[in-house]
């Protein structure tokens, strides 16, 4: 069983959500990412979502973007990515870690050689924000070849019948966009949230993540009841940002995420 | 032998080219305008009244011009000039823009998007969005802001507003994806008029079509004034909208040679240039997969060239495949080789091309040399060089 329904089936078990995090990959900087990964677990994170940076983020808003720069700037590839992955793997094998990136940059990796060595790595999932299931045929197969999940996104403009098409095609679990527009954004309209995910929950035995736009315990519980997951991105990578050493990564990552986590687990 | 007609497929796909590498929220309407395309591609009152503003706000057809000086000076094939320097707002981008609008319309969106680098498109933009009474918002780089302000201030006359996009290179592709996460936040009520024939399907074909009459009318013309066919057509390629256009109608008569020119910059040695099919690799940006500017990492890399119009990192899927199928050529002409191009057509044939037609006036030269006497060459003018004056005046240390 993979590390990520073995972290579902029993957080279900425990009746538990999961939160999921999302940093960027060498931001605020390369050597900080492994302990601010050990950090957010240990503050109650379930599995982390680690983000590739990329030069041309178009769907993302400025805070993800300005933190794939300075990645990037400090010398974050692809590969070192890999390398972040495996050695948070020697002190954590039960987390589950999913990557989130844009495509090019695997196109430039090659599709074979990268989830070779992203199974290699420890990698778990994968979610390409800019290659619909449409144009994953080739990709999939790989994963499926190294038993890595493919994640797909349902934004609020996706159709029923789209919904399934994509389902269809999921592993791990469903990312469900709570909103138009791109991460970091802020006008959630709740309202309309119930039944859409009673709709894709009629839809699928795949836990549902739900993100954009949760940026605290409050936003968190509001999504957290029609979901299994809730996604915190933006909100995070800000305060990651203002961190000039690992010290103050554990203190904000304890202040920030902490509270957040227990209000997600309380009866 | 390959029907070129024949492409892209249902998905959007040139061969391996093309398709839609979009995220989620943008795919409900990338189906809708897939959908709307298709039928008002066929319809006539929609195609009669595109035709009709192409005559009639346009200015269409544009002329077949024999550049006989220039001929004479560079002494070889004979060189014609597609003048689409002559449209109403100064470039082919009007072509395109114009359509967009009517199924912007048709759809009924109320509010238009577009990037821009030289400013011509977010120009052609703007000034079709002020006919319609349309809200206009262009994104355009901060450097390119800079090399372009009189464009910059036509917008503004014209209504639009123009958002400084201060992101990564702050050129080009950033104004794009700056404009993809305003769709992406606002996709309800709003239509993207993307400028080039790349973005995820159905853009490059839809924006293709739209310019094709460049092509269309050039062969109608020369056949009239010449007869047969030409030997060559040359065009400027950035994201490669003006090439598209003038290639489109002949790609299946294989005895005209097609050639694609890229802006070599500095010197394809320097690093920087914008030569997308010469010195890239085959990837994924804004949309859809083609040849793509990037480092080892898959980075995209910021590209250089006099003009902000062919200063973009990547290029249109179907460029990328006709260079593939050997049915076009890439080649390449840089800043200097640009600059001669434009002062000689200047003053020898009274015309001031524009920075990127420049690019193509300059391989029509080395081509007309090669070519022996009586050979006709068709080079697209894409646009007019009024916009570039200020910078070109700025390069030469000339102080206005």
């Amino acid at each position: 069983m993979s590390r990520l329904s073995k972290k579902f089936n029993k957080l279900k078990e425990n009746k538990q959500k999961a939160l999921i995090p999302f940093i960027t990959a060498g931001h605020p900087h390369p050597l900080m990412t492994v302990p601010t990964m050990h950090a957010l677990v240990k503050n109650g994170a379930s599995i982390i979502e680690l983000g590739m940076p990329f030069s041309d983020p178009m769907a993302d808003g400025a805070v993800i973007q300005q933190s794939s720069e300075e990645a990037i700037k400090k010398g974050m590839t692809l590969s070192s990515v890999l390398d972040v992955v495996s050695e948070f793997r020697e002190n954590d094998d039960k987390t589950p870690v999913v990557l989130m990136g844009y495509l090019n940059p695997i196109e430039k990796f090659g599709y074979q050689q990268f989830v070779k060595q992203a199974s290699e790595s420890g990698v778990d999932a994968l979610l390409i924000v800019d290659m619909p299931p449409e144009e994953s045929s080739e990709l999939l197969s790989l994963l499926n070849q190294y038993n890595l999940s493919q994640i797909f996104l349902i934004a609020p403009t996706t159709t029923r019948k789209r919904q399934q098409y994509i389902l269809s095609k999921s592993g791990g679990f469903i990312y469900c966009v709570a909103l138009k527009g791109v991460t970091g954004s802020n006008n959630v309209d709740y309202s309309d949230l119930s039944e859409k995910f009673n709709t894709i929950r009629s839809l699928t035995d795949l836990p549902i993540a739900i993100g954009f736009g949760v940026k605290d315990v409050n936003s968190a519980l509001a999504v957290a009841q029609y979901g299994d997951a809730v996604v915190i991105g933006s909100a995070l990578v800000k305060k990651l940002g203002k961190c000039k050493n690992e010290k103050e990564i554990k203190k904000t990552i304890k202040k920030f995420i902490k509270p957040i986590s227990k209000a997600l687990n309380k009866e | 032998m390959t029907n070129y007609y024949d492409f892209p497929d249902v998905k959007g796909h040139f061969d391996q080219y093309g398709g839609v590498f979009a995220s989620e929220t943008l795919m409900k309407c990338l189906n809708e305008l897939q959908d709307a395309y298709k039928k008002y591609k066929t319809d006539e009152a929609f195609q009669n009244e595109f035709y009709y503003d192409l005559a009639h706000y346009v200015g269409r057809p544009s002329p077949l011009y024999l550049a006989k000086r220039l001929t004479q000076n560079v002494g070889g094939a004979n060189i014609w000039l597609k003048r689409e320097d002559l449209n109403h707002t100064g470039a082919h981008k009007i072509n395109n823009t114009v359509g967009q609008i009517l199924l912007a319309k048709a759809m009924g969106k109320k509010r238009i998007i577009a990037e821009t680098g030289a400013g011509q498109h977010g120009v052609a933009t703007a000034t079709v969005a002020a006919r319609l009474g349309l809200k206009c918002v262009v994104y355009m780089g901060e450097v390119d802001i800079q090399r372009q302000a009189i464009n910059v201030y036509r917008m503004k006359l014209l209504g639009a507003e123009v958002i400084s996009v201060k992101s990564g290179s702050k050129t080009l592709k950033d104004a794009l994806n700056e404009a993809m996460r305003d769709w992406v936040t606002n996709v309800d009520d709003t239509f993207y008029i993307i400028g080039t024939v790349a973005g995820p399907a159905p853009y490059p074909e839809m924006v293709r079509d739209f310019n094709s009459v460049v092509g269309r009318e050039a062969k109608k013309q020369f056949n009239k004034q010449v007869g047969g066919l030409p030997d060559a057509i040359v065009a400027c390629v950035g994201g490669g909208s003006n090439a598209m256009g003038i290639f489109h109608a002949f790609l299946n008569d294989e005895t005209v040679k097609l050639y694609g020119v890229e802006a070599e910059g500095k010197g394809m040695s320097t690093g920087k240039h914008a030569a997308s099919i010469n010195a890239g690799d085959v990837g994924v940006l804004h949309g859809n997969r083609t040849y793509v500017m990037s480092d080892e990492d898959g980075q995209i890399i910021e590209t250089h060239s006099i003009s902000a119009g062919l200063d973009y990192p990547g290029v249109g899927p179907e460029h990328a495949f006709l260079n593939d199928k050997g049915r076009a050529s890439y080649v390449l002409a840089n800043d200097q080789e640009a600059l001669n191009a434009f002062h000689l057509l200047t003053e020898v044939e009274g015309i001031l091309p524009a920075l990127e037609s420049s690019h193509a006036v300059a391989y029509g030269i080395k081509l007309s040399q090669k070519l022996v006497k009586g050979k006709n060459i068709i080079v697209n003018l894409s646009g007019r060089g009024d916009k570039d004056v200020h910078t070109i005046a700025a390069l030469e240390g000339i102080n206005l």
